[in-house]
């Protein structure tokens, strides 16, 4: 009973310890975060004084934005002014769109939210019980095909799923609709609220327009999907066959549960807090191939963004998405970490 | 003819013996046991196909191929598969085929170099993190953090943007993007080597800690980091097949397959096989070196 006590008391010290453990490791890689964006506009060949002022401007108001840059100060200098910038929200303005590339991005990124959310939706419907069924079947023929399945989900170019997708569903079957996010006649019917095309139409009534934006959506997302598929099956297999040899599962057994009671309730709930972990990080994952899938697929998201402002030498932009997109992947790795925390007392 | 099988047999028992009489016999007997346990895995062997067929391939490609890969035909754009032209032609008349061969020459340059990099600089920074430990291993492994905190493809993009497009800025790009794993995977294995008893023996025989991590350490790392550099040549290839297609890898005319996959792109409705060739040229080879690394990770990475 003492030594209960005791564990209870220290309890309170044990969480500050881990949160600050926690907020130190995210605070120093935000921190790196910064310094290789920082670093990367530094080496940039680009004279970043030349995108504001044009190649034709005397060399007095060269200067005089040369200076207004803070270009004239040591590198450390330079580099606590941009620290001050972002934190204070702005990532400068973006050379494409003449807009401020926070502005930019609060545009762009539901569009990437909702594909790589029914991405992962699909990742995960499939993918799970794909994984379930291959370590129930372990080293048999339902496994080898998982195990293919999985490895060609690693092994194929998303870029070139997706025109194969296009050029099948579409222009051969004519099942969805082609690129973009909307067809031009729906556009003006629904009003952007949360800026997810699909939930807007939907609170709005606007029915048919959801069915579009469906139609649009179905062949990027399950493009994505697919990359969701082999890592979740991959995952949750391993998990599986991890929780299948516990002794609560032979104690399962022995009692007389049927095997599929002693799967799909024993073990997979066992399973769930590293899966929850696994989707998290699948998630990350698809805002990665979201680059390339929203490039083949005219998708306004943040991919094409990024990807258009690169080609375009647009600086700020590629930095400001670059930042965005790692801070998204910090948070979700913090809060897949905290969930795994929570749900799972051993990690405690 | 009984000659050979008794030879083969000798050779056999020689290798698969529990009394090796030297360390060389072990050594062998051990790579040869792998080896059997390795054919018997249908799907590893298959990748191991697909890999000698792309070394062989990229080797004797001028045999191979029938036409130049670069020499345009104009009066021969876009004409679809025929005998002539096994995978048609795209829209400066080259013979796809021919450009498909090549480009195996391309890939297997943009892998061998990125893992040649990558490997010793992650073998390196992992050993010293997780032997040394202390302050060391916390700098270390916040720096790692730090570069894994960024999807791969977009800070490789965002090294491209900074150092201009082609093909050895992207190697060094997936280079700066790739060795994190590698570190990590190292230090992993360096904490449990490191407490390991013959760590200890021969720490207590007095060698230095060079010789320790040198001769001790880093050889039985090796087996793990073998294993993750042939899974990871798939991502490679992906993430270099990702840059040529946004037109930031190896520059026209070299047949770089995602390169050739965006060429394709305006045409994918009308000749659908200017872009569909070389992407299954993509997948066969990724398959192939994901199918090997599986196979190797059963045999020589047991747990």
């Amino acid at each position: 009973m003492a030594a209960a006590g005791k564990s209870w008391a220290g309890h309170g010290i044990h969480w500050g310890r881990i949160a600050t453990r926690e907020l130190s490791t995210v605070a120093i890689t935000i921190f790196g975060l910064l310094l290789v964006t920082f670093l990367i506009a530094r080496v940039m060949p680009i004279d970043p004084v030349l995108a504001v002022v044009g190649d034709r401007a005397p060399a007095d108001v060269y200067e005089r934005a040369r200076l207004d840059l803070g270009l004239d100060k040591p590198l450390w200098h330079q580099f606590a002014i941009y620290i001050g910038k972002v934190f204070s929200g702005d990532l400068g303005t973006s050379v494409l769109t003449a807009q401020k590339v926070t502005d930019d991005i609060k545009t762009v990124f539901p569009a990437t939210l909702e594909l790589a959310t029914l991405g992962t939706l699909i990742g995960v419907l499939i993918g799970v019980p794909f994984g379930i069924i291959a370590a129930v079947y372990q080293g048999r023929w339902p496994d080898q095909i998982a195990r293919v399945v999985g490895l060609l989900g690693y092994s194929v170019p998303v870029f070139w799923v997706g025109l194969m997708g296009l050029l099948l569903f579409y222009a051969k079957l004519g099942w969805v609709a082609g690129p973009g996010r909307i067809s031009v006649v729906w556009q003006d019917y629904v009003t952007p609220v949360t800026g997810i095309i699909m939930l807007d139409a939907a609170m709005q009534g606007e029915w048919d327009a959801f069915w579009d934006a469906f139609s649009h959506l179905v062949l990027p997302a399950s493009v994505l999907g697919l990359l969701s598929i082999a890592y979740m099956s991959r995952m949750t297999r391993s998990f599986m066959i991890n929780e299948l040899q516990q002794q609560y599962v032979i104690a399962a057994r022995v009692k007389g549960l049927s095997e599929f009671r002693v799967v799909w309730r024993h073990a997979l709930r066992n399973a769930i807090v590293p899966l929850v972990t696994v989707i998290a990080l699948s998630y990350m994952h698809l805002l990665e191939g979201s680059v390339l899938t929203e490039t083949i697929f005219a998708w306004p998201g943040l991919g094409r963004y990024l990807t258009n402002a690169l080609l375009n030498a647009d600086m700020n932009a590629v930095l400001g998405g670059t930042l965005v997109v790692g801070a998204v992947f910090i948070a979700v790795n913090l809060f897949s970490d905290m969930i795994g925390r929570l749900a799972d007392p051993r990690t405690r | 003819m009984s000659d050979t099988t008794t030879a083969r047999t000798g050779w056999h028992d020689w290798l698969i013996t529990n009394e090796p009489a030297s360390r060389r016999q072990a050594r062998l007997g051990q790579t040869y046991r792998q080896w059997l346990a390795f054919r018997r895995n249908p799907a590893a062997m298959i990748g191991l196909a697909i890999v000698l067929l792309l070394l062989l391939v990229a080797a004797f490609a001028p045999l191979i191929a029938p036409h130049d890969p670069i020499a345009q035909a104009l009066d021969q754009r876009l004409l679809p598969p025929s005998a002539t032209y096994w995978f048609g032609t795209d829209s400066l008349g080259r013979d796809i085929f021919s450009r498909v061969v090549y480009g195996t020459r391309v890939t297997l340059v943009i892998v061998l170099l990125v893992v040649v990099t990558v490997g010793p600089i992650g073998l390196l920074i992992g050993c010293a993190a997780g032997y040394l430990g202390g302050w060391v291993d916390v700098v270390l492994m916040r720096i790692t953090d730090v570069f894994l905190a960024f999807p791969r493809l977009v800070l490789a993009l965002a090294f491209v943007a900074a150092l201009g497009p082609g093909l050895e800025n992207a190697v060094i790009a997936i280079a700066f993007t790739a060795w994190p794993p590698y570190a990590r995977v190292a230090r992993a294995e360096t904490l449990v080597i490191r407490n390991a008893d013959y760590i200890a023996a021969v720490r207590l025989q007095g060698a230095s800690q060079w010789r320790i991590v040198w001769k001790h350490v880093v050889p039985m790392c090796m087996p793990s980091l073998i294993v993750r550099s042939t899974l990871d040549m798939a991502g490679i290839i992906l993430t270099a097949a990702g840059l040529g297609f946004l037109g930031l890898g190896a520059q026209p005319p070299i047949p770089e397959w995602g390169a050739m996959i965006s060429a394709g792109r305006e045409q994918i409705f009308d000749q659908w096989w200017v872009a569909t060739f070389p992407g299954i040229a993509i997948c066969v080879v990724a398959l192939g070196f994901n199918l090997l690394g599986d196979g190797l990770r059963d045999v020589m990475d047991a747990r």
